[in-house]
């Protein structure tokens, strides 16, 4: 059973740039994205915003897998700072918060 | 076995910390390439390298042993690896085994750019051994409380020096001084544009034309974080060259590879390859315009494609073929 941290889900909102919640899952990004991961990056927010703390842990290559090419950002119609995002995520799993 | 993230990144931002660069790199390797250029000291604008090309053949050569380590059991070594590397400078045996032809390449290319500049009618000074690293990297990886502290050190020592406008060299070091800087650093109001828009506003005659037809890359970072698109198109036109777009172009470029190169070398050289492979679709004597990207792409080009920087074509064609060198 996964584990819900209402905790992480609270920690992304604080960080400035993270707006993943802007995201209406149209899957752009996933399919334009160069590495080709299934769970980059739409998922991995979506299991980020859901507080799925084990499964987000398990994602921690796929987090510093990203380019930061914003192949997928430039096709995003909502606008997410998918890049921004990411590095935040990053800050996270160095700062032993995630 | 993945390499651990962790113990590579705490390497990177202890030689940062430490050492001022991510990778150690003496002060002779970084102002090698401007011997004999008379660059003066100092001055309110100045050329910034930000050290990119003197350090791809350092990070080049840590990848290479990386990818050795990437399916071996040694790689939980690492861990120990970093506590050793803060008392002996562990990286700086790494980028010993820098290729040399890589680094004349690299040193040529920041030659070729001054030239450039020069034949611009642009009057620019240089940092030498003053001149930092802009701690690109540790950025990227979300490093923000050590890439914060190295950027406001750099920033000191551009009011040290009284600089009031940067031109730079590579996308990376572009993005960092334009974007980042100014959200870290207090009151930072350098000027920066990178040499290929300084270069594009002030026009060069053409001395050279060179008449050929080039499969043209765009960097990730110059076409969707700087949206720098048309001076290079500009000038390549300018030159005589023809652009052969290939399929991902412009805002819709495909990245190199280069930028997780270090954690992930494999994956890294499968997406140059991919990229190599659309290039090569449009030509077999492909153009870059970023160091990262023209390592990337020659490792992964096959046989009879050339990888060329931007610079060097420019350079053939703008400067006097006296002083050229390609
Ligand atoms: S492209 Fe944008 S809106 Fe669509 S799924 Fe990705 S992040 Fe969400
Ligand atoms: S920025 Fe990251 S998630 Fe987006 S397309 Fe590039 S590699 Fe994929």
């Amino acid at each position: 059973m996964a584990t819900v941290s209402s905790e992480l889900a609270a920690k992304v909102k604080r960080c400035e740039e993270f707006n993943a919640e802007a995201c209406y899952h149209c899957g752009v990004c996933t399919a334009v994205c160069p590495l080709g991961y299934g769970i980059m990056p739409r998922k991995l927010f979506r299991q980020v915003m859901l507080g799925l703390k084990d499964k987000v842990e398990e994602q921690v290559p796929a987090i510093y897998s990203c380019l930061l090419c914003r192949m997928c950002e430039s096709n995003c119609p909502a606008e997410v700072r998918i890049s921004e995002n990411v590095r935040a995520l990053r800050t996270l799993v160095n700062n032993k918060e995630l | 076995m993945a390499l651990p993230i962790g113990p590579i990144l705490g390497i990177l931002g202890d030689n940062l910390k430490q050492r001022g660069s991510v990778l150690p790199l003496t002060r002779a390797a970084a102002t090698r390439w401007s011997k004999g250029l008379d660059l003066p000291r100092g001055g309110e604008t100045i050329l910034y390298t930000g050290h990119m090309y003197q350090l791809i053949p350092a990070i080049d050569a840590m990848a290479s042993q990386m990818a050795l380590l990437e399916n071996s059991r040694i790689t939980k070594l690492l861990g120990m690896g970093r506590l050793v590397n803060k008392v002996i400078n562990l990286s700086f045996f790494m980028s010993l085994m820098a290729s040399k032809e890589l680094k004349q390449r690299n040193d040529e290319a920041l030659r070729n750019i001054v030239r450039l500049l020069q034949a611009a009618g642009v009057d620019f000074g240089y940092l030498y051994g003053d001149e930092m690293y802009s701690g690109a990297l540790v950025y990227d990886e979300g490093m923000d409380d050590v890439f914060g502290a190295h950027a406001r050190r750099v920033a000191a020592r551009f009011k040290k020096h009284g600089v009031k406008k940067v031109i730079t060299v590579d996308p990376h070091t572009t993005n960092m001084l334009r974007e980042i800087y100014p959200k870290f650093v207090k009151d930072f109001d350098v000027e920066v544009q990178s040499y290929l828009e300084v270069v594009a506003e002030n026009s060069p005659e053409v001395l050279q034309p060179q008449d050929q037809t080039v499969a043209f890359h765009d960097s990730c970072v110059y076409a969707r974080y700087e949206s720098i698109l048309a001076p290079p198109r500009e000038l390549l036109a300018k030159a005589g060259v023809s652009v052969a777009e290939p399929e991902l172009s412009g805002t819709n470029t495909h990245c190199c590879g280069g930028p997780i190169e270090a954690l992930f070398p494999s994956e890294a050289h499968r997406i140059s390859k991919e990229r190599v492979a659309q290039l090569e679709k449009a030509g077999k004597q492909i153009v870059t315009m970023c160091p990262i990207c023209w390592v990337n792409l020659r490792k992964a080009a096959t046989e009879g494609t050339t990888v060329q920087d931007i610079s060097q074509l420019f350079s053939a064609a703008f400067v006097k073929s006296s002083q050229s060198c390609t």
